[in-house]
């Protein structure tokens, strides 16, 4: 409940963050929203030697969709302005689906849509969302920017590919190939919990052709899982309960659940191919009734 | 708290830096050296002695601790004292105004909205950073809204209807908010 | 002209609480508000294993912090023969470990410091060396006969067993099982949970060397025990050891024991010679204090083909972990388990109890509960069902064949008890036409054609409350019974104190409801105070809600004192004799002539002003009250449910709670009390629970784990009333706290086994997760143990 001493620096620009990064070496960490790392710290299971605090830094805390309908969410964009989103509602139903479901409302207030990416935390909803979407992370540098997909950015549970010295300014979702649709689905006990499993769905319809898809999964693995076969098989077809049952036994099969106290592996892996074909069945409904 | 907190005075020992902040706490600029590693909860517990705000727990579950943060709801235990420097923090003592109680407040008790009172605080918090936004809630807006509080005592059906209470009182045209003897 | 009493806040108005007040304000004053000049802060070390001695404990790099005043070792302790402390079941358990850590989460070292941020960076400065032990994390493991031994600190303790014990009629019941149609045999598990109130648990010790005196401020359920407890342990003179229980946020059993902690930081303040405050934190409270259930059934019921039960077998074993201090009376073993099927007109039952030691935290606290009240309604509830089900009777009729009539008061239950009162008949049929059962039957069966799983749950019990009678209850020999004391000012005002310890119940309130309805004062008119063991008279404490069975009761009876020396005062100020005095609510007139009448408030008035010769002034008084016997509330709750077949999640559709907790002091805090324990074993069934792997590694010791429902999952509910007078209580109340946590469970679970009735699976242990559901039904097979946390188990 206590956390350990840490030098703390609150830089205004995003230079002198970088540099601040620069001088902690490895024993820095990013500050964002802290619904995260504050808990580790009060825990003990961190102790970084300096927070950099980017809370105040300008120019972070946008959510925009460019005129080709790219969507940036940058760092200091919180999961409640994104929940809140008419943009998001209109033109982005994975995420719109899974921002009511990230952690509990208050955390949503404070916790950070690119922070919880970086977070790299298996359970993490935003990621799954962020591969499904094949989205990247922007990330600076004392070297300038570059952009990192979203599949590779997160190495392992907890890790993701930055530099000691980046920082990740902004999540970037490609424009759909034609209508974004999607879908998210946590099975969790109760709101806040850490999910048993979930799953992560982003489909393009130009017409009733899939012409790409994605799919990931949470909470079922040692890092999120790319369900990279399973969004495949979708690809180049009208989607059909056929191909619908195909996808969720590949995004059953590409799960690598362990049995612990939520639920057994098994019983993971069976709720990835429930919730895939829920999502994929009710995306397949919808797309019917407009037609 | 003598090493983590001065109100403007000496740090207690020179090899822990401090920081000085100026926060607005419930209308009042309140200046502080403290150390970074501070929880704004603590600052406002230890050092404000503004006890109304509770820590529950260790893992930014339970809500004890909200407290409004630039008006809107945040937990306190899970964010920097520092942080707030510069910023606006109203913790239960703010809610009530010179004029009276707050009608989520009054809601509380006319509704048996609480039994042990420690979860309240931050229960009440949750709920005025609803209201300030949505002056008429369905039941699942505000169940949706407390989630992220947790009460072990009451179940919270009272507690619902307490903020339904403090809505339609709030929404009333005509309604005076009762004075603090009334209640 | 008589008062209304409901103006007053007497008996039944549903008064509004006078401690939310503070509360609402933020103004509560909890142990962790609570700041004393000098006051230093305490941390507690705990051990990361489940079983280890401890080769070397390295405490220099802690000591090298600045700002660090104390830093306690076991050696410390046990030099000051603190080490260990007894148990409130006549074991010892370690204060700061010597030896060996006999579970995860034990208390190791302590240090004091300046702040608690600074004692915490000295706790993470100790190093220990530990040489690890297989850990035993059921009973099972413990009682292989190759099994470690656990208690190696104890002579006469050859292996992990703490007893055997046994209660009913043996050979009765064995005739009964020869003479069954059927036999019903069911074995299940209710799994280890925790109270878990959101403020932990916590002390400010205060000892002040000039006057010899110990103040310790402490979240204490029973400050009186506590003291006392203090005395023995610390052996400090009693009369200079003053607990006070502040505002507590919320107890539930948790805040019944006594705690290492409390008792280092007592420690450390006589050593420090400064106020030493420990404040909890929420793993030190999930992973080391009092946890409730842990007991496995292996049941049997003896019936005839009409569901008539003849003869009742359990065998209970029950997992304690490292030290036995359960919370309860001494006479019984494995509490009041055998108050199980007291609602039933059952001719023979006997029960085994078997208790073990293993390598988990101790405590086996009443957990919302009298002393295992809700393991036995759980299994009671859970294997009448399975009967039901298999004779192919209907859940609500075997239970009417069953119960106790309305004329067979007072009754013997199986076991031994004598009940009282109660019409359970009546309960059950408003609780299934509030539901309406044979539409939601209709409704079932409809749903079913299409694939669509609903269930519905039936829960009926009646439970003792209110221990003791003194002859039976005590504990440590401590006899349970409570204490009241008024004093009624000369305005007609009046301070009321008791030996209880409001955690959120309400007394503040309820207790001058009492008053109030005894003399007419206003209830606005009495301040209450408890939890001062300085000011307040004896008590055994607030638990096993005992609180309105026993001390209401002897505030009833306090009050009537009081009633009585008024009367002479109204004799003398009316100038008749005291027989011809009559009483109505707050006022005593002239039989003869009712208009000549004086005040409750006159008469206390003329106790300082006025008395007749001879008569000592003044109008106060105490009361202790032995109660002749439990209270046998009685409840009724049903549940329906929709399972969905894909997932095994299930939701709640309705839940229908029908109480007779006798007569209603402030029904509105009543149903609050219902709706939370309500709450709490909807919890059970679905989400709340502790488990271990197989190295003694606890599941469960933060909220992250243990889940408690928020608003959005926790259903609405529905709450009906019967009221049956207790007999033989002051006022008729029954007592009501712990009912629906009692009773609640065995409705949830058996509304989704409802559900899956057709699939043959008989049983699915708590928490009934949605794995666990869905694994029943796609195997038909029953779900037994606790839920797998091996992560190679699959």
């Amino acid at each position: 409940m206590y956390p350990p001493r840490f030098r703390y620096e609150a830089p205004r620009s995003l230079r002198e963050a970088i540099t601040l990064l620069q001088e902690g070496g490895g024993e820095a960490k990013i500050l964002a929203g802290g619904q995260s790392l504050i808990p580790m710290l009060k825990l003990r299971f961190a102790s970084p030697g300096m927070l950099v605090d980017i809370n105040n830094l300008p120019g972070l805390d946008h959510l925009t969709r460019d005129g080709d309908g790219t969507i940036r969410i940058g760092a200091l964009c919180r999961h409640e302005h994104i929940e809140r989103s008419e943009l998001i509602t209109e033109h982005q139903p994975t995420i719109a689906a899974a921002a009511p479901l990230v952690a509990d409302p208050i955390v949503r207030t404070r916790g950070t849509f690119v922070g919880s990416v970086c977070h790299a935390d298996p359970q993490g909803d935003w990621a799954a969302c962020m591969i499904a979407l094949d989205g990247a992370i922007v990330a600076e540098g004392p070297g300038g920017r570059r952009s990192i997909a979203a599949r590779d950015f997160v190495t392992g549970p907890f890790q993701n590919v930055l530099a000691s010295d980046e920082i990740a300014v902004e999540a970037v979702i490609p424009p759909p190939q034609g209508e974004a649709r999607g879908g998210y689905l946590k099975l969790e006990r109760r709101i806040g919990d850490f999910a048993t499993a979930a799953v992560a769905v982003a489909v393009d319809l130009r017409g009733d052709q899939v012409t790409r898809a994605g799919i990931a999964l949470v909470g079922v693995g040692g890092t999120t899982i790319d369900a990279r076969d399973a969004a495949d098989a979708l690809v180049g077809s009208p989607l059909s309960s056929d191909a619908i049952e195909r996808a969720a036994e590949l995004a059953a099969e590409a799960a690598q659940p362990r049995s612990d106290h939520r639920g057994s592996a098994s019983y993971k892996r069976h709720i990835v191919r429930t919730f895939t074909s829920r999502i994929l069945t009710q995306i397949d409904r919808s797309t019917q009734k407009a037609a | 708290m003598t090493s983590l907190f001065n109100e403007v005075a000496p740090p207690a020992s020179d090899d822990v830096p401090t920081r000085r902040v100026t926060i607005t706490v419930n209308g009042e600029p309140r200046t502080a050296d403290i150390e970074p590693r501070l929880l704004l909860a603590h600052l406002l517990r230890q050092g404000l002695k503004l006890t109304g705000t509770h820590t529950g727990c260790d893992t930014t579950n339970c809500g004890a601790c909200t407290v409004l943060f630039d008006g809107r709801p945040v937990k306190s235990c899970t964010m920097l004292a520092v942080q707030a420097d510069g910023h606006e923090v109203t913790t239960v003592e703010g809610l009530a105004s010179p004029s009276g109680l707050h009608p989520v407040q009054e809601g509380f008790k006319d509704e048996h909205g609480l039994q042990c009172g420690f979860c309240t605080p931050g229960m009440m918090m949750a709920a005025k950073a609803l209201l300030d936004e949505n002056p008429s809630p369905t039941e699942d807006d505000v169940r949706w809204a407390l989630a992220g509080n947790l009460c072990r005592c009451t179940g919270y059906q009272n507690i619902v209807k307490a903020v339904l209470w403090a809505a339609e009182r709030l929404g009333g045209p005509d309604t005076e908010p009762e004075t603090e003897e009334a209640s | 002209m008589a008062i209304d009493e409901v103006k007053i806040g007497g008996m039944g108005a549903r008064q509004k609480r006078v401690e939310d007040n503070r509360f609402i304000r933020g103004k509560g004053n909890y142990v962790d508000d609570i700041v004393l000049p000098g006051m230093l802060h305490m941390e507690i070390l705990r051990s990361p294993l489940a079983h280890a001695r401890i080769r070397s404990i390295d405490v220099s790099k802690a000591w090298d912090i600045p700002g660090v005043r104390l830093v306690l070792t076991g050696e410390t302790l046990a030099a000051r023969n603190l080490a260990w402390m007894p148990t409130l079941s006549y074991d010892t358990q370690a204060v700061l470990a010597t030896d060996k850590v006999r579970f995860q989460g034990q208390e190791v070292a302590a240090v004091v410091a300046d702040d608690p941020y600074i004692a915490k960076d000295a706790v993470e400065a100790i190093i220990v060396d530990y040489e690890p032990l297989p850990a035993i994390v059921n009973p099972d493991q413990a009682m292989a006969p190759d099994a470690p031994l656990i208690r190696d600190d104890k002579a006469n303790q050859p292996d992990n067993k703490i007893f055997d014990w046994e209660v009913g009629d043996r050979e009765g019941t064995d005739r009964a099982f020869t003479e069954a149609d059927h036999v019903s045999t069911i074995e299940m598990h209710y799994p280890r949970s925790h109270p878990s109130p959101i403020e932990a648990c916590g002390s400010v010790a205060d000892f002040d060397r000039s006057t010899g005196k110990l103040t310790v401020y402490m979240t204490s359920q029973a400050p009186h025990i506590i003291r006392a407890a203090v005395a023995m342990v610390a052996e400090l003179p009693e009369h200079q050891i003053r607990i006070i229980s502040p505002d507590i946020g919320g107890g539930f059993g948790n805040k019944v024991p006594v705690y290492p902690g409390y008792v280092i930081s007592i420690l450390a303040s006589i050593l420090a010679e400064r106020p030493v405050k420990w404040i909890e934190d929420k793993t030190g409270n999930l992973i080391s204090t009092g946890f409730g259930r842990d007991v496995y059934l292996k049941g049997e019921l003896a019936l005839r083909k009409d569901g008539r039960i003849l003869g009742v077998r359990m065998h209970t074993t029950s997992d304690h972990g490292a030290f036995f201090s359960d919370a309860q009376p001494s006479k019984f073993k494995i509490g009041l388990m055998h108050s199980a099927f007291a609602c039933y007109d059952i001719p023979s039952a006997h029960l085994t109890a078997t208790g073990v030691y293993t390598n988990k935290a101790p405590g086996g606290v009443a957990y919302r509960c009298s002393f295992r009240v809700t393991e036995a309604m759980f299994f009671q509830e859970r294997m009448v069902h399975a009967a039901a089900d298999e004779l192919g009777l209907d859940q609500a009729e075997i239970r009417r064949v069953n119960f106790v009539r309305d004329d067979d008061f007072p009754h013997r239950t199986p076991f031994g008890f004598l009940t009282d009162s109660g019409q359970y008949t009546k309960c059950l049929d408003l609780g299934l036409a509030a539901i309406d059962y044979e539409g939601f039957r209709r409704e079932q069966a409809a749903a079913r054609e299409q694939g669509r799983l609903l269930g519905i749950g039936i829960s009926t019990m009646t439970e003792p409350l209110g221990a003791g009678n003194s002859r039976e209850y005590d504990i440590l020999g401590i006899k349970m019974f409570d204490a009241a004391e008024l004093r009624v000012h000369m305005t007609g005002r009046a301070i009321l104190r008791t030996g209880a310890k409001t955690q959120g119940q309400g007394h503040e309130t309820t207790w001058a409801q009492i008053v109030a309805h005894e003399l007419g004062i206003p209830a606005d008119d009495v301040v209450v105070e408890e939890g001062d063991t300085d000011t307040a008279p004896f008590g055994m404490g607030t638990y096993a809600s005992r609180s309105t069975p026993v001390a209401g009761a002897a505030v009833s009876m306090v009050a009537r004192k009081i009633r009585a020396k008024a009367r002479k005062i109204a004799a003398h100020l009316l100038e008749v004799s005291e027989e011809d005095i009559e009483w109505e609510l707050g006022r005593f007139y002239v039989r003869s002539a009712p208009d000549r009448g004086v005040t409750i408030q006159e008469c206390a008035m003329a106790a300082y002003s006025n008395v007749p010769d001879g008569m000592e002034p003044g109008l106060e008084n105490h009361a202790y009250y032995d109660p002749p016997n439990l209270t046998w509330p009685f409840a009724a709750y049903i549940v329906t449910v929709e399972v969905d077949p894909d997932t095994g999640v299930w939701d709640v559709l309705r839940v229908v709670a029908v109480d007779d907790c006798g007569v209603r002091i402030n029904p509105m805090i009543v149903e609050g009390q219902i709706m939370g324990g309500l709450t709490e074993a909807y919890a059970m069934a679905n989400m709340q629970f502790i488990t271990f792997d197989a190295d003694g590694n606890c599941v469960g010791s933060n909220y992250m784990d243990y889940l408690l429902p928020t608003a959005w999952e926790t259903p609405g509910f529905e709450l009906h009333e019967v009221v049956t007078p207790c007999p033989h209580h002051p006022i008729g109340a029954k007592g009501v706290g712990e009912c629906a946590t009692v009773g609640g469970p065995a409705a949830f679970v058996n509304a989704v086994m409802d559900a899956l009735k057709d699939t043959g699976v008989r049983n699915i242990d708590m928490p009934l997760l949605p794995d666990r559901v869905h694994q029943a039904l796609t195997t038909g097979q029953d779900v037994s143990g606790a839920p797998p946390v091996d992560p190679e188990a699959s």
